[in-house]
């Protein structure tokens, strides 16, 4: 079995639909990257695999367990899915280690003494382990993105989404924060990402997903979808990002 | 012992234009003296920030009543002379008005970006006029909800005046709860009239307010 | 011009040490009160049920938008009323809490605003629970936020206790009033009360600045 199921999810903002009947599946150890212009609803699918945002109607399962936004095991089911967000969204006021024990400690996953261990193990992953007692504000936008990383991965989870993870950051940071992802993604760790980086896309994801409209307008591996484009959007949108 | 009546509410009336004479006297004198204390604050002569900023700080660390009392009652026992007590109430709210505008008016100009400075200074006009025409329009929009919410602040204050026995709103309220044995009504009566005239004020400010947040 | 005498006032300088008290005394309470008028004000109006948020809207916008000195007249005369006799000192430590809380919520309610959604939503993905995400994550960032208003109201409640004296509460105006009916000398009261005002103010504000440099170390951005 799959470890994400999508099947036939529709999501509407007011009267806007922004995903209509979207399915997709992930399998262990895949990664999947979906690319599409902005607005093509990528990031709101993102988000709704992790209950971000509830959805209209369709099913989405995560190994197995059906999520929903209310649902009552949402804490455990989050536990097993790490995110990271454009914006980094680290807790200002709290220095790295704490930033990344403050989960696992919580859930009493790791008692106190353990949490430094891991704190460290963790940045050690990410290369930023000298960074472990700053504050967040101290650090570069890339530092601040591994740091991120780091986070998800002291929760250990299944399965990790990336919404856009270099949007954010000036052109010379960016290659610090996809080295770390393909790293992970080396070591077998199961990943959805939305990005506009169609190098990274080409040479780490073993599946492409196109979405135009709110559709998953064609998917498949990147040696089939970049060189022999089925649809003139996918076509015009590759275009569109040669240079790149 | 009578009851609340016309005569009482006729009193409200003139005692609330005594109230709206004494926002507008506070407006008329402590606006210059504020804006004055705002150019001050932002000066280039490092002095002249130092010396307002302590006169500023000084002043809104003194209750507005001591300020009353002191002008009603201490200087004119110390000068031995009789100041009328418009006089004496309207010095107190021009120095508190002036204090309070001239810390939001500093706000307001240092709130516009330093390079606006340069590039008015670039064009080779006086220091006057770069603050005239280029800093000042830009901090008038960034300053005005506070400034209206100060507005709100003064209405209220002028409630104090009250206590030297000038006879504004609120003294008339005194007058007519003494004369009444109604102290509840008459100034239940005298808040709803105060509301009526702030809750606007504080409506239009927060509104400006969210309007200035989104054109930034 | 008369000639500064400030030596009558030195016999009365116990009276003084006691308003200063009482008024130190009376600030203190009306905060603490106020205090926990204004978290509960803010959790209806963030999360409470509907029908008890126009009542606390009410509470706030009627405090704001009339002067406290009226505010401290209706607490002060409503409670004979009901047949309760409130000494002065009580019955203005309820109108100045009244009053304090009424600014107080609208700053903790712009304070916990003031942290944005995706602080809020990167803490449940980490999958801890809402309280944990609210204690952990939006308190801290949301308490300095607030600290600087929350402190200058703290002064400005300093200063309106001076109202108090209206209604014969004994705190530090109305022994002023007391020394000046019995020494008249006005001007050297007046002014001598004002500094002692001045003095009082500063020192909160250093004390406050110095907590508030000791409680909220995280740098924030440049």
């Amino acid at each position: 079995m799959a470890l994400v199921e999508i099947n036939n999810v529709h999501k509407s903002f007011g009267a806007v639909e922004v995903l209509k009947d979207v399915s997709l599946s992930v399998e262990e150890g895949e990664i999947v990257t979906i690319i599409g212009r902005s607005g093509s609803g990528k990031s709101t699918l993102l988000r709704c695999i992790n209950a971000l945002e509830p959805i209209n109607s369709g099913r989405i399962t995560i190994e197995g367990q059906q999520v929903a936004a209310g649902m009552r095991n949402l804490k455990e089911l989050r536990q097993r899915v790490g995110i990271v967000f454009q914006a980094f969204n680290l807790f200002p006021h709290l220095k790295v280690e704490r930033n990344i024990t403050l989960a696992p400690t919580l859930t009493g996953r790791v008692s106190k003494r353990e949490a430094r261990a891991l704190a460290l193990e963790c940045l050690t992953k990410v290369g930023l382990a000298e960074k472990i007692d700053a504050f967040p504000e101290q650090l570069s936008g890339g530092q601040q993105q591994r740091v991120a990383i780091a986070r998800c991965l002291a929760m250990r989870p299944h399965l990790m989404l990336f919404d856009e993870v270099t949007s954010a950051l000036d052109p010379e940071l960016v290659g610090e924060v996809l080295k770390v992802m393909e790293d992970m993604a080396r070591q077998g760790m199961t990943m959805i990402l939305v990005t506009h980086e169609m190098n990274f896309a080409r040479n780490v994801a073993s599946k492409i997903v196109f979405m135009h409209q709110g559709r998953v307008w064609e998917e498949g591996p990147p040696s089939k979808l970049f060189t022999n484009p089925q649809t003139p959007e996918l076509k015009a949108f590759i275009g569109s990002t040669r240079h790149n | 012992m009578r009851s609340l009546s016309t005569i009482d509410l006729i009193a409200f009336a003139t005692g609330l234009q005594y109230t709206l004479l004494l926002v507008l006297m506070a407006l008329a004198f402590g606006a210059p003296f504020g804006l004055f204390l705002a150019l001050l604050r932002t000066a280039n002569m490092a002095v002249l920030r130092w010396a307002s900023a302590l006169f500023l700080q000084v002043v809104q660390a003194v209750p507005l009543l001591a300020l009353l009392m002191f002008f009603y009652f201490g200087l004119p026992v110390f000068l031995g002379i009789q100041i009328p007590a418009l006089a004496a109430v309207t010095v107190a709210f021009t120095i508190y008005t002036a204090v309070f505008l001239g810390e939001i008016w500093r706000g307001g100009i240092e709130a516009v970006k330093q390079t606006q400075w340069e590039a008015a200074a670039s064009l080779g006009i006086s220091r006057w006029q770069q603050f005239r025409y280029v800093i000042a329009p830009q901090a008038f929009k960034i300053a005005l909800p506070a400034t209206v919410g100060f507005l709100v602040q003064l209405i209220k204050g002028t409630s104090l005046a009250a206590v030297v026995g000038f006879i504004e709103l609120t003294r008339a309220g005194q007058l007519a709860s003494a004369a009444t044995f109604q102290p509840l009504l008459v100034y239940s009566v005298v808040a709803a009239i105060y509301f009526a005239i702030c809750f606007p004020l504080t409506l239009w400010s927060r509104n400006l307010e969210t309007r200035l947040n989104g054109s930034r | 011009m008369g000639n500064l005498n400030f030596r009558p006032l030195w016999r009365y300088e116990d009276a003084f040490i006691e308003g200063i008290l009482n008024t130190l005394w009376l600030t203190v309470i009306a905060a603490g009160i106020g205090l926990i008028i204004a978290i509960a004000c803010a959790a209806i109006l963030r999360s409470g049920p509907k029908l008890l948020r126009y009542p606390v809207l009410g509470y706030i916008e009627l405090i704001r938008n009339t002067p406290p000195i009226i505010q401290i007249f209706i607490v002060f005369f409503v409670f004979p009323g009901f047949g309760i006799r409130l000494p002065p000192f009580t019955a203005a430590s309820i109108a100045l809490a009244l009053y304090f809380g009424a600014y107080a919520a609208e700053i903790i309610r712009s304070g916990l605003d003031s942290i944005p959604r995706s602080q809020v939503e990167a803490g449940h993905c980490l999958g801890i629970s809402g309280f944990q995400v609210f204690m952990h994550v939006v308190l801290p960032p949301a308490l300095r936020n607030i600290y600087p208003s929350i402190t200058s109201q703290f002064v400005l409640l300093l200063l309106g206790t001076s109202i108090a004296s209206q209604i014969s509460a004994e705190e530090l105006f109305h022994t002023a009033g007391v020394v000046e009916s019995r020494t008249f000398r006005s001007f050297e009261i007046y002014a001598l009360i004002a500094g002692i005002y001045v003095c009082l103010v500063m020192a909160f504000r250093v004390f406050f600045a110095a907590l508030g440099r000791l409680a909220f170390r995280w740098p924030t951005r440049r």
